[in-house]
């Protein structure tokens, strides 16, 4: 057993640490009011090389491992969870599924310029009818002659309208009733494609969800990703990676509530005491760092199991539901301890909570989380 | 052309630092590249970069400071060096540093040598000039721009707020001040790659020092932290009474006049 990180990890977790607070957190409220999309940042994290962080050096990526992604995302969505959430799923959900399932011509064509930065990464699978239950996706891809012709709609796609192209679900064909899905690629400028920018979210504002319409959008059957049939199984794959993602996403919010909560409550006082001489505030406290630190345990886990080529499906949905669980938890607690002025944007708390509320429903929500564990326990 | 960069391990001043027994307290501290000379390394790299050349980074102190090196070469340095003087010596000073530092050097041939204008724990800022001075070539302190053509440089330096324009000779060392530049933060490529490149680690056996010729020439006598900054009085009552409370307290309290 050894609980270090390594030297290249300790050294991504103090470039991003100082990344995000020098960078990534002075405009984060600014930019939840403002629905701005972080530009910018990601343009400097592309000239750092951190868009292609997971991928082979071959096609423009960094060669580090999933330990890595899990620091920057943590950190990232420490200082901003719109920024965290756009870049977990640029890599876990747009990047992975070409790296795993991508022919070296795909991804020379699609993976190299998503880490170059020069597209983001999104992936579609979530359906107006399909959602928990992805197996009852829509969206039709019909054979003619060298193409795929496209009809349906997706819901609550991230990146879409920053993303050249992306990988979506898609009915192939129909076997004894049976739907066969398969992933395929199709570039987002494709004649008949639409992205519509037009959600108001509750919170992570600042980051990309779009609806795609796609009306006989033709793209080659060459654009097929992987296995044909072999999308749901694919996407499930996928999925584990992603959890990840949310996971440490989860972490870094939990992390900066409680950051907050504990500085303020060592300045705050009544009573003629600081917040923090009270025992009810020191047992929040000691919960809340005790939780943290569990989770960013089962987060390293998974992500340990997933580089060492060990199943880790089970530890994913653990790491995924747990931190998520308890980042909302956090979020609440810090907005308590902050009193009145935790329900002010100004104090940065209230939208700690907002944002944590996606990570208990996207990626599969807490119930699927649970049915997914349940499973791995043999019930 | 051919560059090298004095780097030191310091703790990070924005962290909480605790003395117990006249010692900083190191563990729970800390350790950053001392921030002015981040400054040096970026100018380096630019240097490098624009006319070509190799960037080393030295150091001295112990094992530790292989972390501050390795940063520095994920920043883009080519080569590090790292004297560990831990065995040899207790204590070092801006002596001993710069002597030490010097006796690596002065068979180097370097263009350029670029150090921090002070380091943010010992702040003496001495170490760069007695460096040049035992090398027997120029020096400039505290610049904030750095042009070179050909053999010529052309220095911006920080003149306790004002600027003064000089021009000097390679070989030259210069010192940075904050405004040279925007350090870097690592790429990843970078970080991935910082373990491979060189780190040589040298002892003072290595070059040829013997411990009592590099022994500090001052001691410590003291070390201690600032005294807490208490709250504010707002003094309160009519205008005239309040000027004569101000003084009486000027007397016996803050004991200034
Ligand atoms: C901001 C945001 C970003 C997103 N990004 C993406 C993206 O990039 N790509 C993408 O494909 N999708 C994305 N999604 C979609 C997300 O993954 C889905 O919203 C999520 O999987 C839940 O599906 P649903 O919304 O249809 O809810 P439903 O499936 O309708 O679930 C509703 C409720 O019923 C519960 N439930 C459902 N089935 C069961 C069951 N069998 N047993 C017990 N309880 C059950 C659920 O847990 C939930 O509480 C995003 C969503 C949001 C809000």
């Amino acid at each position: 057993m050894n609980f270090d990180l390594t030297s290249e990890q300790q050294m991504i977790r103090k470039t991003m640490k100082e990344f995000a607070d020098e960078v990534v957190a002075p405009g984060a409220i600014e930019r939840d009011r403002t629905k701005a999309f972080p530009k910018e940042i990601f343009k400097q994290l592309a000239d750092m090389g951190m868009m292609g962080l997971p991928f082979e050096e071959e096609y423009g990526g960094a060669g580090a491992d999933t330990t890595s992604f899990a620091i920057v995302t943590e950190e990232l969505s420490r200082a901003c969870a719109s920024t965290g959430i756009t870049y977990s799923a640029h890599i876990s959900l747009g990047g992975a599924p070409l790296h795993l399932f991508g022919t070296k011509e795909q991804k020379e064509k699609y993976l190299t310029p998503i880490c170059t930065g020069e597209s983001f990464g999104a992936f579609g699978l979530t359906e107006p009818n399909a959602g928990s239950d992805a197996g009852g996706t829509e969206t039709q891809a019909k054979e003619d002659g060298q193409d795929f012709v496209i009809n349906g709609s997706k819901v609550y796609i991230t990146n879409a309208s920053y993303a050249k192209h992306l990988a979506l679900t898609a009915i192939t064909d129909i076997k004894d009733g049976k739907k066969e899905i398969s992933a395929i690629i199709v570039p987002t400028d494709a004649e008949g494609f639409t992205v519509l920018d037009r959600y108001e979210k509750m919170g992570l504002n600042a980051s990309n969800t779009t609806e795609l319409i796609l009306e006989n959008v033709r793209v080659p059957q060459e654009n097929l990703l992987g296995k044909k049939g072999n999308g749901f199984r694919q996407f499930l794959v996928t999925l584990d990676g992603g959890r990840i993602g949310i996971a440490a996403m989860a972490v870094g919010i939990a992390q900066a509530a409680f950051e907050r909560a504990l500085s303020y409550s060592k300045e705050r006082k009544q009573f003629g005491q600081t917040l923090s001489s009270f025992q009810v505030t020191q047992f929040k406290l000691a919960d809340m760092a005790m939780k943290i630190e569990l989770a960013r345990n089962m987060v390293y886990k998974a992500s340990w199991l997933k580089d060492e080529g060990k199943p880790f499906t089970k530890e994913a949905a653990m790491a995924k539901l747990y931190a998520s669980e308890i980042a909302m938890e956090i979020a609440d607690q810090a907005i308590q301890i902050h009193g009145g002025y935790g329900y002010m944007k100004e104090y940065e708390v209230e939208r700690y909570m907002r944002d944590a509320k996606l990570l208990e429903i996207g990626e599969g929500t807490s119930e699927v989380q649970r049915m997914v564990i349940a499973r791995q326990i043999g019930c | 052309m051919n560059i090298f960069v004095l780097v030191k391990r310091t703790f990070d001043t924005e962290e909480k630092i605790v003395v117990t027994g006249g010692a900083i307290q190191e563990d729970g501290a800390e350790f950053i590249i001392n921030p002015y000379d981040e400054y040096a390394i970026e100018e380096a790299i630019q240097v490098r970069d624009a006319q070509g050349g190799e960037v080393t980074v030295v150091t001295l102190g112990g094992e530790d400071a292989e972390k501050q090196l390795r940063t520095a070469l994920a920043m883009g340095a080519d080569k590090a060096v790292l004297i560990n003087t831990e065995d040899d010596l207790d204590e070092l000073d801006q002596f001993s540093a710069a002597y030490i530092l010097a006796e690596y050097l002065k068979d180097k041939e370097a263009d350029l040598i670029l150090g921090g204008n002070v380091a943010i724990d010992g702040g003496s800022g001495q170490v760069g000039p007695r460096v040049a001075e035992l090398l027997g070539i120029n020096y400039v302190t505290t610049i904030t721009k750095l042009e070179i053509d050909g053999k010529t440089v052309k220095i911006v330096r920080d003149v306790e707020g004002d600027s003064e324009v000089l021009e000097a000779e390679l070989p030259l060392l210069v010192t940075a001040q904050q405004g040279l530049n925007e350090p870097r933060y690592p790429s990843l490529p970078g970080i991935m790659k910082a373990k491979k490149k060189p780190l040589e680690e040298l002892e003072l056996d290595d070059l040829d020092i013997d411990e009592d010729d590099v022994k500090a020439k001052t001691t410590t006598v003291e070390i201690y932290l600032p005294a807490q900054k208490v709250a504010g009085r707002v003094l309160e009552g009519d205008l005239s009474d309040q000027v004569k409370e101000l003084v009486s307290l000027l007397h016996s309290e803050a004991k200034v006049v």
